[in-house]
C-alpha cells in the first residue's frame, strides 16, 4: 500500500517532517529554549511563516503537540521555542539533546495580521511564558523597526528567575526607539530594580497613547487576561485590536480532530489569535 | 439519471457479482439491532433494517488505526486500512452523514485517512421506513440527491435502482440483463405511493430552523445544569453519531521485543525509534502512531498539558456537543449536522438526546428522570 501512494505521502498534511535540535539550554528551571532546523535544507529555507503561528513538534515514539513559534520570520532558516515541561510530550524533549532527530510540520494557525499592524503603536502585554509567541512579533518589529510606530512592551512575571530572555528585555531597555517596563510579582532575590507587582501595575509607566491607532497584544496565563483587558479597555483601544493568542488541546492543527473547537471556529485554523470582540462575541474563549 | 428496475429475486445474485470485485459490507443482525459487516455468507445481510449500532464512518475511518510507523528516521505513513469496499444497505441519513464528514474532512488541509478509503468505497444505498425514533424528515436528509453510487429504493416485489455515478453504472454492466430500463407509468404511480406513505410514518418532528437562535438565547439556561448532572460523560452518543469526528492521537511504544516478534503488527521487521539504558544493556523501542476516536463529552477532551481543563464541567462538554450539531454547523454550511438517524434516541443511557434537548430548548420541562436515575446511580 505504501509503495503506492507516493504522491499521497507528499501531501498528507500529518507526516511530520524530519528536524535537529541545533541548540537547547534551560531558560529557567522548568522552560528550556529550542533551535530546530529541518534536516532538508531547501525546506528549512521555504519554511514561511507569520508571527503568532504555531507549529507541531513531534517526538520519535512519544508523542506529538502544539507549540507557538518564537523566532521571527525576518531571519530564515532557524525556528525557536520556549517550552515549559507540562505532559508527557515535553518531559521527552527536556530529555533530549543536541542534534536529536524531531518531527515537524507546520506553520498553522492565522498569526498576527502584521501587515495590518504596520505604521500602527504597538503594546505588547506580557504575562511569564505568555514571552514565547509574543518575541516572535516583538522581534518582527524590531527587525522592521521603521514600518511600525511606537512600540512598547509591558513584561510582568511571577518572580525575576522565572523571566525568560531576561537578558533581551534588559537590553531592549537601553532602546531609545522603544519603551520597555518589566515587573515581577515578588522580588526574592533582593536585587530586582524594576516595579515589583502584577503586569496591569505597569501600565501607569506607559506614555500616553494614540488609542485608534494601537494595537494591543495580550498573551499570559488564562488568569491574567480579564485584568490586562481592564486596563486597555480605559485607555479606549478599540476592541478589534486587542489581540491575543490562545491555547488549547490540539491533535492535529489542521481543523480535523476537533479538540480546539470553540463555538463554530477551530482555534487551529481560524486562531490561536483572536481580538476581543471574537471573545465577547464566543463566549468560550478565555 | 438513469432508472433501472431490478426484481427482488435478482438482488443477491447481482450483489454475488459484483463483491467479485471488491469486499462487499453490509448490514447483519446483531442481537436485535444490526451492524455493518464484511459480507462472507450473502444470507447473513439483513434487509429491512432500521440504523446499525455504528454509522458508516466505522468503514472509513476505524475506531482505532495506525497513521505512521516511527523509525530511527523519522515517520513512515500506513495506509493499510484503506482497501476496495462496496457498502451495502446505508441509508439515506448515514449517505448525508458521510456527505457531510467529507465537507470537514477535504475542507483546508485533506485528510488522507478518511479521504482514501472514501474514494475507494462504492455506495449503494437502500430505502428504508420510519421507526418511532427516526426524524430524517426533519433534517430533510430522507431523500438523496448524491453521495451514492447506486440506490435501491425497495418497491415489495422489485427495486428502483437510481445510477448515481459513472462507478455505478460501472457495476450495473457486470450484469446487465438482469436490469429493466423500461419504467412504466405503473412503475411511477408505485413510487409515489410509497414515497407519500413512507414520509406519512414519521412520528418523531424536530422544527431545527429556530435551533440556531434557540441555542444562542438559552446559553445560560439553568436546564443545561440539570443535563449535565444527568449525563454519564460516556461518550456514546458521539460514537454512535454519524456525523461525529472527533479523534486522538497517542504514540504507541513497542518496548523489549525483538523486531521480528513485530513483524505482523508493523508489516516487516521495524527498526528501532532509539534505545533506552538499563541494566542488561540497550533495549530497543519502537513506535506507532495510533488514532483512535474521541469524543466530547469525556472529561480530558479541552485539558492542556499542565492541567488546565477549559471544559470541566459535563454541561459545558454537553452545550458544546449541541452547539456544533444545531448551530455551528448551521453557520458554515446552512442546516444542521444531524441526519436524523435516531442513533443518539436509542443509545444515551439517561435520555440526553437531540429530541430531548430540542424539546428542552423550546422550553419543554425537562423529565425528572434524568436526575433521578443520576442520583441512584451515584448513591
Amino acid at each position: 500500500m505504501n509503495g503506492q501512494n507516493k504522491s499521497l505521502a507528499e501531501t498528507n498534511p500529518f507526516t511530520p517532517e524530519p528536524a535537529r535540535i541545533i541548540r537547547t539550554y534551560h531558560l529557567t528551571d522548568d522552560v528550556k529554549f529550542f533551535q530546530v532546523r529541518f534536516v532538508d535544507m531547501d525546506k528549512a529555507l521555504a519554511f514561511k511563516y507569520k508571527p503568532g503561528q504555531f507549529a507541531m513538534l513531534s517526538i520519535l515514539g512519544t508523542g506529538e503537540a502544539p507549540f507557538s513559534i518564537s523566532s521571527t520570520p525576518s531571519r530564515p532558516g532557524l525556528l525557536e521555542f520556549c517550552i515549559r515541561r507540562a505532559g508527557t510530550v515535553t518531559n521527552a524533549l527536556f530529555r533530549l539533546q543536541e542534534n536529536s532527530l524531531v518531527g515537524l510540520r507546520g506553520p498553522y494557525g492565522n498569526g498576527f495580521p502584521v501587515e495590518e499592524m504596520k505604521s500602527k503603536d504597538i503594546v505588547i502585554v506580557v504575562g511569564g511564558l505568555g514571552a514565547a509567541p509574543l518575541r516572535s512579533v516583538l522581534l518582527y518589529s524590531l527587525d522592521n523597526r521603521d514600518q511600525f510606530g511606537r512600540v512598547a512592551v509591558l513584561y510582568g512575571s511571577k518572580r525575576p528567575a522565572e523571566m525568560i530572555f531576561r537578558e533581551e528585555y534588559f537590553a531592549l531597555k537601553q532602546r531609545p526607539d522603544l519603551e520597555c517596563h518589566l515587573a515581577v510579582d515578588a522580588d526574592d532575590t533582593g536585587k530586582w530594580t524594576e516595579n515589583v507587582g502584577v503586569v496591569t501595575t505597569l501600565f501607569p509607566h506607559l506614555k500616553k497613547v494614540d488609542t485608534h491607532n494601537t494595537y494591543a497584544l495580550v498573551c499570559g496565563p488564562p488568569v491574567m487576561y480579564k485584568y490586562v483587558i481592564r486596563e486597555l479597555i480605559k485607555l479606549n483601544i478599540p476592541k478589534n485590536q486587542i489581540l491575543m493568542t490562545l491555547e488549547r488541546r490540539m491533535k492535529c492543527g489542521v481543523g480535523k480532530c476537533g479538540h480546539c473547537a470553540i463555538d463554530y471556529i477551530y482555534t487551529c485554523l481560524d486562531g490561536p489569535v483572536f481580538t476581543y470582540w471574537d471573545v465577547i462575541h464566543m463566549r468560550e474563549l478565555i | 439519471m438513469r432508472i433501472l428496475k431490478l426484481q427482488k429475486k435478482d438482488l443477491f445474485p447481482f450483489l454475488e457479482v459484483i463483491s467479485k470485485e471488491a469486499d462487499l459490507w453490509a448490514p447483519v443482525a446483531k442481537g436485535d439491532k444490526f451492524a455493518f459487516e464484511r459480507i462472507q455468507n450473502f444470507s447473513e445481510i439483513a434487509m429491512n433494517t432500521t440504523r446499525t449500532i455504528l454509522p458508516p464512518k466505522k468503514i472509513m475511518v476505524p475506531s482505532s488505526f495506525n497513521m505512521f510507523n516511527v523509525t530511527e528516521k523519522g515517520y513512515k505513513e500506513d495506509l493499510s486500512h484503506v482497501t476496495q469496499r462496496i457498502l451495502f444497505g446505508i441509508h439515506s441519513c448515514d449517505i448525508h452523514g458521510l456527505l457531510t464528514l467529507d465537507k470537514l474532512f477535504a475542507q483546508a488541509y485533506p485528510d488522507p485517512y478518511y479521504l482514501e478509503p472514501r474514494k475507494k468505497t462504492l455506495i449503494l444505498g437502500l430505502s428504508c421506513w420510519p421507526d418511532e425514533h427516526c426524524f430524517c424528515k426533519s433534517t430533510n436528509t430522507h431523500i438523496v440527491e448524491e453521495g451514492y453510487d447506486l440506490y435501491f429504493t425497495d418497491l415489495k416485489s422489485y427495486f428502483l435502482v437510481w445510477i448515481g455515478s459513472s462507478r455505478g453504472d460501472d457495476l450495473i454492466r457486470l450484469a446487465p440483463d438482469i436490469f429493466d430500463d423500461n419504467l412504466t407509468e405503473k412503475d411511477i404511480q408505485t413510487y409515489i405511493q410509497w414515497q407519500s406513505e413512507r414520509d406519512k410514518s414519521f412520528t418523531t418532528e424536530i422544527n431545527f430552523t429556530r435551533m440556531p437562535d434557540l441555542m444562542e438565547l438559552n446559553y445560560k439556561a439553568p436546564f443545561w445544569e440539570e443535563v449535565g448532572t444527568a449525563c454519564l460523560a460516556c461518550g456514546s452518543c458521539t460514537m454512535v453519531c454519524p456525523t461525529c469526528n472527533c479523534y486522538d492521537v497517542v504514540d504507541k511504544q513497542y518496548l523489549g521485543v525483538k523486531p521480528t516478534q513485530l513483524t505482523t503488527v508493523f508489516g516487516g521487521p521495524p527498526k528501532a525509534v532509539g534505545y533506552f539504558v538499563n541494566c542488561v544493556g540497550l533495549t530497543p523501542f519502537f513506535g506507532q502512531r495510533i488514532r483512535h476516536w474521541d469524543s466530547c463529552t469525556l472529561p480530558e477532551y479541552s485539558e492542556v498539558a499542565g492541567g488546565e481543563n477549559f471544559r470541566e464541567k459535563k454541561s459545558e462538554r454537553l452545550r458544546l456537543w449541541y452547539t456544533h450539531k444545531l448551530q455551528a454547523y448551521v453557520s458554515k454550511y446552512g442546516k444542521p449536522s444531524c441526519v436524523g438517524c435516531g442513533r443518539c434516541l436509542v443509545t444515551c443511557p439517561v435520555q440526553i438526546n437531540v429530541k430531548s434537548v430540542t424539546a428542552a430548548l423550546e422550553g419543554e420541562k425537562i423529565e425528572a428522570f434524568w436526575k433521578r436515575l443520576s442520583q441512584e446511580v451515584t448513591k
